[in-house]
This record gives structure tokens, C-alpha cells and sequence, in this order.
């Protein structure tokens, strides 16, 4: 996959999820155009990946798991990478808007992450041999989502809010030192997980459905965050009598 | 101090932290002692070292060293570092049934046992799938067409 449609597609991502957060003028739309579009997406990557694209010649239709076991690992990261970007945006100018996009992106990320783990799991039994080995990149990927899951635990057990925000952005960062690691894991050390491909490794239609899986992956990945950040931020307003977001509250009579 | 400037004195302590903590992983020594497989190579190198415990090898099937008997099912195969015929080799015997994507030039890590006799004997035998994913036919695999068959047909069909 070239590496600047993927850049590209994070940006067109992350500038919806600052839209989002920002415009109050989309907020009401735009997600539901987004999930549409998943959906579509969704329908399509099922004829794509599963009769469209022709099977692996070794792995024949057992590679097929490709097109979505790859790009659930691919937006997790991008999840991760925007919870660092929240973290350390909070610490330099406190924001609350900004603590809840640091809440959701990482719930939303371990989810990915595991779903990830779990497809690469059945592919690797066919494939492989094995359900699991302890390979490089395999201990890596778990570190990472445990660590994820360890910041999300360590934000519900901190009661007061601001603590919360503070400590959980310094996690944050802590736990972001998992991803290179997972990323050059196959290369640094000996590895049973193959390196990363390129499009000279992918044949070019399976590079087209992969790129269409991604798509589909980044949409439900901008649902997901920001309807899971609308809760966060009901939350705070709950916990902490905030200005409401949208309009200001109606009074009680 | 106030509240501002401590969160940055945290923002810089975690990525110091967080920073320092990459840096020995990606260039201290712990790629030496985290080994997931030895090479051939490597596994001839450690000398007696080697011998008894159990241990992962991973490299390579040599074509045309896989022997498999039905009436004893074991099978028996080289593996070297690469695909160069003067790479270095072990020989390996294996009391299990690979799975299906197991043939000659594919990438294996077994784990078990190096004997004084060289022979590397393992229970647990893993294929190791490249980056490469091509569509039958493209180089040499199955031919366009026949790919509704079975996976382990992969090797006759060529």
C-alpha cells in the first residue's frame, strides 16, 4: 500500500474527528453519514474480500482473513496515535473536550486491537500450525493492549477528575511506547509473523480490496470514537456540572 | 508552582521516560537475549550449548530433503538459513502432522531438541507464511482456474 493513501486517509480521519469535536454543526450528521457509508462499505467488502478477489496460492481462501484481520490492527493504532495526540495536547492546555477524546479513542482502540488479535489467532491455526506461539510480535501486540487496558482501568479507579486526566495523560504516553515496538517487532528480532508487505508483495487486486478494507475499518473507527466521546463528555457534565456542549441546560422550574 | 506548568514538567517527564524506555529496547542488548529461533547458523555456533534443552530452530525446508513415512509417521527434513544451497543446515525429525501450507522452500520454526547425533527432533512444527500474497497462477503456484481445489493440492498441481 502506498504510504501516502494511508497518511492521506488518516488525515481526512482525524480532520472529521476534529470536526466533529468542534463544529456543533455536524455533530448531528455527520456520523450518520459516516456509519452509512461504513455499512455500505461493509456490504461491499464481503463481495470483495470473499468472491471478488482471488485466493492466495498457498493459503488459498484461508488468506482472505487479510482484508479485515490487517486493517482492524491498522486503525487501532490510528486510535492509539490520536489517544498520545489527546494525552499530551491535555497536559500542555487542559481541556476536558480533549480528555474525553483521549477516554474514547483508547476504549475504542483496545477493542480494534483485540479483534485484531483474535482474527490473526484463527488465521494463524491453518496457516501456522498454532492458535498462538510466543513470537515477538505477538508478545508485543499483547503488551499493547494490555497497557490499554491498564489506562482504562486506571481511569476508572481515579475518582477526581482532574487527577484523572493528569495521571491517565502520562499513561498515555507510556503506553504509546508499545507501538513501535509492534511495529518493528518482526524486523528486530526473529519472528514466526511475517514483515510488513508492500505493493510489490501484495498482488494488485488484493491490494485494492485491503486498501477498500481499510476504508470500511476508518469509518466504523470515526463512529465508534465519537459516539463513545459524546458519552464521555455526558459523563463529565454529569460528574462536574459543566456548561453542556450543545445548548445551554434548560433551567428546572 | 501552578497547575499549567506541572502538567508540563509530567508531559516531559513521561515522554523522557517514555523515550529512554524505547531507545534501550531498540538499541540496547535485548535483542541478543530475547531470542524467539535460532538459525542453523546460529544454533551450530553455540556448540555443545546447543545440546538438550529445548530450543526453536527456524529457517528454511530444503527442497528435495523432505522424507515422509506413512507407516511410521515421521518425516524428516533439512532447514537452512536461506534459500542458498551453501546455506548452513540442520537436520530435523518431526513425530507430527504438519499443517497443510508444510512443503519444500517454505519457512518453518520447530521447536524441541539438538542431539550430539545432529539430528534436531521436535513435537512442534510451525510455517511460517512470507509478506507475499499473490493470486494462483501468478508465480508458479497453483494454475488460474484450479483454485477451488484443496489446499494441499498446491504442491502437485505446479
Amino acid at each position: 500500500m502506498p504510504a501516502f493513501v494511508t497518511f492521506t486517509l488518516l488525515i481526512v480521519v482525524l480532520s472529521a474527528v476534529v470536526a466533529h469535536v468542534v463544529v456543533a454543526k455536524v455533530r448531528p450528521w455527520l456520523w450518520k453519514l459516516v456509519a452509512a457509508l461504513g455499512t455500505v462499505m461493509l456490504v461491499g467488502l464481503c463481495y470483495l474480500g470473499l468472491v471478488w478477489a482471488p485466493p492466495e496460492q498457498y493459503m488459498s481462501n484461508v488468506g482472505r482473513i487479510l482484508y479485515v484481520h490487517v486493517p482492524h490492527i491498522w486503525v487501532a493504532l490510528a486510535a492509539f496515535t490520536l489517544n498520545v495526540g489527546c494525552g499530551v495536547a491535555y497536559l500542555l492546555k487542559k481541556s476536558w473536550v480533549t480528555d474525553a477524546l483521549a477516554e474514547a479513542s483508547a476504549e475504542v482502540g483496545v477493542y480494534f486491537g483485540a479483534a485484531g488479535v483474535a482474527m490473526g489467532s484463527i488465521w494463524a491455526r491453518p496457516t501456522w500450525g498454532v492458535w498462538w506461539d510466543w513470537d515477538p510480535r505477538l508478545i508485543s501486540t499483547t503488551v499493547m493492549l494490555l497497557a490499554y487496558v491498564g489506562y482504562l482501568a486506571l481511569r476508572s479507579f481515579t475518582e477526581d477528575p482532574e487527577r484523572r486526566a493528569t495521571w491517565s495523560s502520562a499513561a498515555a504516553i507510556l503506553s504509546y511506547v508499545s507501538l513501535p515496538i509492534v511495529w518493528y517487532s518482526v524486523r528486530w528480532w526473529n519472528s514466526l509473523h511475517q514483515v510488513q508487505s508492500s505493493t510489490s508483495t501484495v498482488d494488485k487486486p488484493m491490494g485494492q480490496v485491503l486498501l477498500w478494507g481499510l476504508v470500511t475499518m476508518l469509518c466504523w473507527l470515526f463512529v465508534f470514537i465519537v459516539k463513545r466521546y459524546e458519552i464521555a463528555r455526558s459523563r463529565q457534565t454529569a460528574a462536574m456540572e459543566l456548561p453542556p456542549l450543545e445548548a445551554p441546560r434548560p433551567e428546572a422550574a | 508552582m501552578t497547575a499549567e506548568s506541572r502538567n508540563r514538567l509530567i508531559a516531559i517527564g513521561a515522554i523522557l521516560v517514555a523515550g529512554a524506555a524505547l531507545a534501550w529496547i531498540a538499541f540496547g542488548n535485548i535483542g541478543q537475549n530475547l531470542v524467539y529461533y535460532w538459525k542453523p547458523s546460529e544454533m551450530i555456533a553455540q556448540g555443545d550449548k546447543a545440546f538438550g534443552a529445548t530450543i526453536r530452530l527456524g529457517g528454511v525446508v530444503v527442497p528435495g530433503s523432505l522424507v515422509w513415512s506413512a507407516e511410521h509417521t515421521s518425516l524428516t527434513f533439512e532447514v537452512a538459513d536461506t534459500h542458498l544451497p551453501t546455506a548452513p543446515k540442520v537436520k530435523v525429525k518431526s513425530d507430527v502432522t504438519p499443517p497443510q501450507m508444510f512443503r519444500e522452500g517454505i519457512g518453518v520454526v520447530v521447536e524441541g531438541t539438538y542431539a550430539p547425533d545432529l539430528v534436531f527432533k521436535t513435537n512442534r512444527l510451525m510455517v511460517n507464511h512470507s509478506n507475499e500474497y499473490r493470486a494462483p497462477g501468478a508465480d508458479g503456484g497453483m494454475p488460474a482456474g484450479d483454485w477451488k481445489e484443496s489446499l494441499t493440492q498446491a504442491d502437485e498441481k505446479k
